[in-house]
């Protein structure tokens, strides 16, 4: 069954136009990148699955109407919003006691032994914490709840590359299973590019590219080119083309392994390519359509 | 349709699953209530705080007393009644005074301040309905506050009694007296009174304005909650030249009209009436209180602003 289902999914604020009719099918077990420049929809898209905001078009998420039925679908799903949000004043110990008193599938034991891999105490107030610390104190409270779906916003916005890096291992071999779903948003996508199963590129409220990782690996190919190959390389049409130190890398949507192989080195472009490519593209096509 | 219909039917499975670890509706109440006193703990230290206070000059008063007196204890009735009953009376104003300021600041506070830390957004990634979280809040200043500062309030009157006796013993004078001018008992029964109709149920609206506001207002709740009033009296008195709205204000603040203040205010002196203790007890059948119109129409306000609070939340996030 499809975890997240969105048909034409609009949401205006005023005049500005957050999502401009998403439409979007994540299914369970997936590990979603949520990829897209500043002010992409990104996170307007993640509020209105998690019930925080109203929206036009329609939306399930674990089979509900995320508006209509948020306390029953938080059972479900959880949440790391951009930030640390953690209440400052709170104790750790109590916010276990908290979230263990009002939610039913919250395993007191399972978040006490992920706080034991840090230094965070039980005594500690969230304010005494580093930010490193609340988002492992927030991501140890998560990780205990046996929800269905997490949804990242920035999770590691502000941490160190080690805090980060820890983050996303912790994420995937104590957190992770076949029956979950995760959505995650980052803008450092190079860290999180060998743990999605599924991308998804949005720009301006629309979706702009939606496959698995299976299919970009098939469909895109980088072809580093020598300059004296370059005419041959570009009459194939690549969908972008950049200089490097000692040639150009071109990248193709849609052509034969093969046919390029014979041209130069091929490869399979990162995440962050892909990104400049089709996002850079589809900014400057709608620049053009607007003069 | 056929995937929605199969969504539905596989996230009905899955909560059979979880039937075990489902949890009584009231459990989520109780944690945010208690969560509210773990963020403010000013609810209960400020009447603590102004218990100790008191005491501490209840102490040195009683110590002066004693050293001008000498032992002599005044023959007018009225003066002992007056030397020895009216801290009791001061002590429960003060701690109940200081309450309800905190009970107001509180309900201006509960639903801004969550927004200003951006925690809202993690209450909202929990289970917990608006309505449960904004009911739970409304307990504080409705029946949390009320109560806590009735037991302090108690507590300390205890604590005077045994205070004054220590002080009265070896005076001469008959320490059963300060037992039976201070009507501990019957005081205390006319405080939680008071504090029931006047604190909890009388002040709901003006509980229920402040969280409307809190829940509301972009920034500054303070100026949002008095400006609004002050902006309808200046509009009556300029197009009616009338103040029927300050004049409900002036009620709803002082209790005027509330039959429950003026049996509260008589009871403060109850010895100035010979048989007191009877006419307090005739006062207390709380019929006079149950059907006054401003109960019920400040109550219905209250469940109006709170209703609209509730579903305010619902669209609220961080500022």
């Amino acid at each position: 069954m499809a975890c997240i289902e969105a048909r034409a999914l609009r949401k205006t604020y005023g005049a500005t136009v957050a999502l401009d009719g998403v439409n979007l099918r994540v299914e369970e077990g997936r590990i979603v990148g949520l990829i897209g420049p500043n002010g992409a929809g990104k996170t307007t898209a993640l509020n209105a699955i998690l019930g925080l905001i109203p929206y036009q078009g329609e939306l399930r998420v674990l089979g509900r109407d995320p508006w209509a039925q948020r306390n029953q679908l938080m059972r479900d799903v959880c949440f790391i919003a951009d930030v640390a949000v953690l209440p400052r004043w709170i104790r750790v110990s109590d916010a276990l006691d908290y979230v263990a008193g009002v939610h039913p599938r919250f395993d007191r034991a399972k978040a006490k032994t992920f706080l034991a891999k840090t230094s965070i105490r039980l005594t500690n107030k969230v304010k005494e914490l580093s930010k490193g610390m609340v988002t492992q104190l927030h991501l140890a409270l998560v990780m205990a709840i046996d929800a269905r779906l997490l949804v990242l916003d920035e999770p590691t916005l502000g941490l160190d590359l080690l805090f980060r890096k820890q983050f996303y291992d912790s994420l995937l071999s104590d957190y992770f299973d076949r029956n979950r779903t995760i959505v995650v948003t980052t803008h450092q996508v190079e860290e999180i590019e060998h743990v999605l199963t599924d991308l998804v590129f949005i720009d301006r409220g629309r979706i702009v590219l939606n496959a698995t990782m299976e299919e970009i690996e098939t469909r895109y190919v980088e072809l580093v080119v020598r300059p004296e190959r370059i005419a041959a390389a570009r009459a194939l049409k690549p969908i972008n083309e950049r200089q490097v130190l000692g040639g150009n890398i071109l990248l193709f949507d849609h052509v034969e392994r093969q046919q390029l192989a014979a041209l130069g080195e091929v490869r399979t472009p990162s995440i962050a390519d892909l990104f400049v490519a089709i996002v850079g593209n589809h900014a400057s096509q709608a620049q053009g359509a607007a003069l | 349709m056929n995937t929605s219909s199969n969504a539905v039917t596989g996230s009905q499975a899955a909560s059979q699953t979880i039937a075990p670890a489902a949890m009584a509706a009231t459990r989520p109440f109780y944690w945010s209530l208690r969560r509210e006193l773990w963020e403010y703990r000013i609810i209960y230290l400020t009447p603590l705080t102004a218990a100790v206070v008191f005491l501490f000059g209840f102490v040195v008063n009683i110590i002066r007393v004693r050293y001008q007196m000498h032992g002599v204890w005044p023959v007018d009735p009225a003066k002992r009644h007056e030397l020895l009953a009216s801290p009791f009376a001061v002590s429960a104003g003060l701690i109940m005074g200081t309450a309800l300021i905190v009970g107001f600041y509180y309900s201006l506070e509960a639903l801004y301040g969550e927004r200003r830390d951006r925690s809202i957004l993690f209450w909202k990634s929990l289970p917990v309905s608006d309505l449960t979280a904004v009911l739970s809040k409304f307990t504080i200043p409705l029946a949390i506050i009320p109560l806590l500062s009735l037991a302090v309030t108690m507590v300390t009157q205890f604590i005077m009694l045994l205070l004054g006796s220590v002080a009265l013993l070896g005076s001469g004078v008959n320490v059963g007296e300060i037992w039976a001018q201070s009507s501990f008992f019957r005081l205390s029964l006319d405080f939680f009174y008071h504090i029931v109709t006047v604190h909890g149920l009388w002040y709901a609206p003006i509980y229920g304005w402040l969280f409307l506001v809190s829940v509301w207002s972009p920034r500054a709740p303070l100026v949002w909650a008095l400006l609004p009033p002050f902006v309808v009296c200046g509009v009556e008195k300029l197009a009616f030249n009338t103040t029927y709205f300050l004049t409900l204000l002036e009620a709803r603040f002082l209790g005027m009209q509330a039959p429950s203040m003026q049996h509260v205010s008589g009871s403060i002196q109850p010895m100035q009436h010979a048989s007191g203790g009877m006419q307090m007890a005739d006062k207390l059948v709380p019929v006079h209180f149950f059907t006054e119109p401003g109960l019920w129409i400040g109550l219905a306000i209250a469940a109006v602003f709170l209703a609209a609070a509730v579903r305010l939340r619902k669209y609220r996030g961080p500022i």
